[in-house]
């Protein structure tokens, strides 16, 4: 069942989503090499409680396992679900970082891939590809439009530039809970799945590798990691589709605002 | 945080259940109980034991499935 959220709904969805972005700012001041993923970890959870509410991630249950950390953080060649980790972070990493956030019972998604320190021209531009596969999907987020055609543009465009698509995961719904109906998949063909209408909000994370699209998971029972080793990014918005155009609800306005001053802090 | 996409798969009917659930084997020798879909139910399209199908099931539980297309 997909729920179309009324205007009040998602205001508060909108609330949720900018202090997404405003966590992932805070966090982008740490990210330097030396730094553990599991200090950038706490320095998200602390932010989004000081701020009144509740790590989404945090004690989300999938099946029988238990994610135990507010944020996702996968390294390089990992896709998503990294676990937080005593990892030193190294100069030339890739890291995305993934962040939900749950305020007066609404639910934020939204992810941003850092560079850390000096990273190759590679990285770089597999980095920017997929920012701007995720801008194109927003750009075809119109009313009347269907799943199938935002899956289409991520595709193609990521396909177009030589990377791939990784297919096992997918983009969801969003709102009341962190995952919803429908699957907003990163490949697909146009004029297929549930159609885009007023009320509906969806997070929309490419996860676009540089190798080839075979995944597989970890030992630890989260990490997707590209079968090949090569890095991966992934960049997530929540969108609303509301009076006839595409709604950003969550922003990197604060992330990119830090990354220009490079305010880095011990 | 993403999801785990649904996964879709062929499968062969062994006997139908009761209130349109059916279980199914499917090619890689899971068994499990499939419901019909509802588009199928709308069609008045029949399954009897034997059809070969395609079914789809969450990654999250992978003893329930429904049943989205009959093959010739």
């Amino acid at each position: 069942m997909i729920y179309y959220k009324t205007a009040e709904e998602i205001e508060q969805i909108r609330v949720s989503s900018l202090l997404v972005g405003s966590t992932l700012a805070e966090v982008a001041k740490y990210i330097k090499p030396g730094a553990t993923t599991l200090s950038l970890d706490k320095v998200a959870e602390e932010f989004i409680k000081d701020h009144g509410a509740h790590p989404a991630f945090l004690g989300y249950k999938v099946g029988s396992k238990t994610f135990k950390y507010s944020l996702c953080i996968s390294v390089n060649a990992a896709v998503v679900h990294g676990l937080p980790s005593e990892y030193e972070l190294i100069e030339g990493d890739i890291i995305s970082v993934d962040c939900g956030v749950l305020k007066d019972g609404f639910y934020g998604d939204s992810a941003y891939t850092f560079g850390v320190g000096e990273i190759s021209k590679e990285s770089q531009r597999l980095m920017d590809v997929t920012k701007e596969c995720l801008q194109r999907a927003v750009n075809i987020s119109l009313p009347g439009n269907r799943v199938g055609d935002i899956s289409f543009v991520v595709q193609n465009h990521a396909e177009k530039n030589g990377y791939s698509v990784v297919r096992e995961l997918v983009g969801h719904g969003v709102g009341k809970k962190l995952h919803e109906e429908p699957e907003v998949p990163n490949f697909g063909k146009r004029g297929f799945g549930p159609k885009l209408l007023e009320g509906l909000v969806i997070a929309i994370e490419p996860m676009i590798n540089m190798g080839k699209r075979q995944v597989r998971e970890l030992p630890d029972g989260w990490t997707v990691i590209a079968a090949d080793n090569k890095p991966s990014a992934h960049f997530e918005h929540t969108i609303a589709i509301r009076n006839g155009k595409a709604d950003v609800l969550s922003s990197f306005d604060e992330i990119e605002k830090v990354l220009k001053s490079s305010t880095v802090l011990v | 945080m993403a999801k785990q996409a649904s996964i879709e798969q062929d499968g062969t009917i062994l006997e139908s259940l009761s209130n349109a659930m059916f279980r199914v084997e499917l090619e890689n020798g899971h068994v499990l109980i499939a419901h019909i879909s509802g588009k199928m139910r709308m069609h008045y399209i029949k399954i009897l034991p034997g059809d070969r199908v395609k079914v789809e099931m969450s990654p999250y539980d992978l003893s329930k499935g429904r049943i989205s297309f009959r093959y010739k």
